[in-house]
């Protein structure tokens, strides 16, 4: 979770991720940061977040999105 | 049958009163009866197109989901390999059908256009003739609505519709079918096939918006037109400030144009109790363009976004790119690269989807350039920010990045007005090589098809229109006027109702007032 943070602080530095939420539907994350995020996970995790996963209960929050990584590494 | 046409009131009229006069469980029968037959009036041989459309997508979604309900039935790794596979391919069997439709009718001529150009160059003296091809109404909103149901299906976001008619009507519903917005069945099936009760408010409701939509098209968009075709079809007459005077009458043009038609859209669905998304957010309110391109053409944006950019981006030879480009090219750019290649494809074809044309696609390749030339400057407008804290507030700051944005999409939108790519950058030039300001305000304005009379009805509609975005901020227009005393609304909402009768354009050679006489 800790790897994650970080990864979105590198994103938005302004934004507290460990307690934000609907970040997605509140446009704090855009786009480009989302196809960033999945890259990074990639890279760090080696999870590969297909474009089916990308819709907002999964990117609303960093607990969201963890929950996401860790399904997706049981599978 | 144009939505500012006397038959399209009438069709409404018949419309609405049987809507509300047969059972509720049939209203929704009805609405795909008037939704073939206002298609058919556009033309007969189009629903040929349409029901192909529609049969092919219908099809495909029902056996990919027959797959998805019994995942369970499958074993994990069975799934993920034979049945995923099968689903692609499916998949990619009605992708196939219905871009190949989209593409033969839309873009077979421009195909051949290029390959004559191609073969010109080549110094080849043989030439292939143009195609007499059939190009049905609204067929690029209908095949991207029917394929985002397709996608969303594919990826087990929503279930298949078991009902063949009641899929044809999300196709092929009426306000929506020429011009979008492009709805997700998600959304839509909420309100489109369930029974509706009258109700006078909220048809009251609907009913403004659409006179709203009418005031934008007939008294504003309508108007305006004979000036901006004025300048682009004369570019040798009209260089320098009237490229300028062009940009700025196209760009209310559009607006007008565009809004007012969603307007309408937006209003007839209101009438009959349907939900129809905004596809407009005060779009010359932004302050980049990357936040215009979130409140213009909503739908369409987020279509691009969702099943091409998304896919495109995450996709394993993107991955592999980014992670490539990351040790290559450092962390900071090779993190962007690929994010900049998916999103040129998706401007690309974004340009491509709105006519085929290079204007359209220089146009889409433009508005690329903008957005990844300033998310390169980022860092420099952070440091900037840093070095003058109060500035960002500012209510000037504001209007100047407002301003700045506006007069950017008005050059790039210059790409879909002249007649091809080069005359547009002449005509960027001759606002540098032309001396000419002095048109502003010597009278020659008024040289360009449009009264002085024009210009005050076009200023009173502006104003109208920046007064009414302004208010929005706060929350619906509507719903702000719906609480002032009876005869406030009656003057305000006749008072509209009479302008579009007066000042409406009612088309080359009608002169409004002898129009209005006569049909009375």
């Amino acid at each position: 979770m800790n790897e994650l943070l970080e990864i979105l602080a590198e994103l938005h530095e302004d934004v507290d991720f460990s307690t934000a939420e609907a970040i997605f539907d509140n446009k704090i994350i855009d786009s480009f940061d989302v196809v960033t995020i999945i890259a990074e996970v990639h890279d760090r995790f080696d999870v590969a977040i297909s474009a089916e996963y990308i819709i907002p209960e999964n990117f609303n929050s960093a607990k969201a999105l963890w929950a996401l990584i860790e399904k997706l590494i049981k599978e | 049958m144009l939505f500012t046409s006397y038959e399209f009131i009438g069709f409404l009229l018949v419309l609405f009163t049987s809507y509300y006069l047969i059972p509720k469980k049939h209203q929704w029968k009805l609405l795909l009866a008037f939704s073939y037959l206002f298609y058919f009036i556009a033309g007969p041989v189009y629903l040929l197109y349409i029901a192909a459309t529609t049969a092919t997508i219908f099809f495909f979604a029902r056996k990919i989901d027959n797959f998805t309900l019994r995942q369970k039935e499958y074993d994990k790794k069975f799934y993920k390999t034979i049945i995923k596979s099968k689903k692609w391919r499916l998949l990619f069997l009605a992708l196939l059908i219905n871009l190949g439709i989209l593409a033969v009718s839309k873009y077979t001529n421009f195909a051949i256009a290029n390959a004559n150009s191609l073969l010109r160059a080549v110094g080849s003296e043989s030439q292939f003739g143009l195609r007499n091809i059939i190009v049905p109404l609204g067929i690029s909103f209908y095949t991207f609505q029917a394929l985002s149901y397709l996608f969303d299906v594919y990826r087990g976001t929503i279930s298949a519709e078991r009902n063949f008619f009641r899929f044809a009507l999300f196709v092929s519903f009426f306000p929506q079918l020429i011009q979008g917005p492009i709805s997700r069945f998600g959304d839509l099936k909420k309100t489109l096939f369930s029974g509706h009760s009258f109700d006078s408010k909220q048809i009251s409701s609907g009913l403004q918006r659409i006179l709203w939509g009418f005031f934008k098209k007939l008294v504003i968009a309508d108007r305006i037109a004979a000036g901006v075709s004025e300048i682009i079809r004369e570019p040798d007459l009209y260089g320098g400030a009237y490229v300028f005077v062009g940009m700025l009458f196209f760009a209310l043009e559009l607006y007008a144009d565009f809004t007012g038609g969603i307007d309408i859209t937006i209003g007839v669905a209101e009438v009959l109790g349907i939900k129809v998304a905004e596809n407009f957010r005060r779009p010359y309110f932004s302050k980049s363009i990357k936040e215009f391109w979130k409140r213009w053409h909503i739908s369409m944006g987020a279509w691009f976004t969702d099943y091409v950019f998304y896919p495109v981006t995450v996709s394993k030879p993107m991955l592999r790119l980014s992670k490539w480009s990351r040790r290559n090219l450092g962390q900071a750019l090779g993190k962007r690269v690929p994010i900049y290649l998916s999103s040129f494809i998706v401007w690309f074809l974004t340009g491509l989807w709105h006519g085929a044309s290079w204007n359209f696609i220089v146009w889409g390749l433009a508005n690329w350039t903008v957005i990844m030339v300033s998310q390169e400057l980022e860092p420099l407008y952070n440091r900037f920010h840093k070095s003058f804290p109060a500035l960002k507030g500012k209510l000037s700051f504001k209007f100047f990045q407002i301003l700045r944005t506006f007069t950017l999409m008005c050059f790039i939108r210059s790409f879909n007005c002249y007649r091809d790519v080069p005359i547009t950058f002449k005509m960027w030039g001759t606002m540098v090589t032309e001396r000419n300001v002095r048109i502003l305000w010597d009278g020659s304005l008024l040289g360009l098809g449009l009264s002085l009379a024009d210009f005050i009805i076009l200023g009173f509609g502006v104003l109208l229109i920046v007064w009414v975005s302004l208010k929005q901020r706060k929350g619906p227009v509507r719903e702000y006027l719906s609480t002032k005393p009876y005869w406030v609304k009656f003057v305000l909402w006749y008072g509209l109702f009479l302008m579009v009768l007066i000042f409406g354009a009612y088309g080359v050679g009608y002169d409004a007032s002898q129009f209005i006489y006569n049909q009375f």
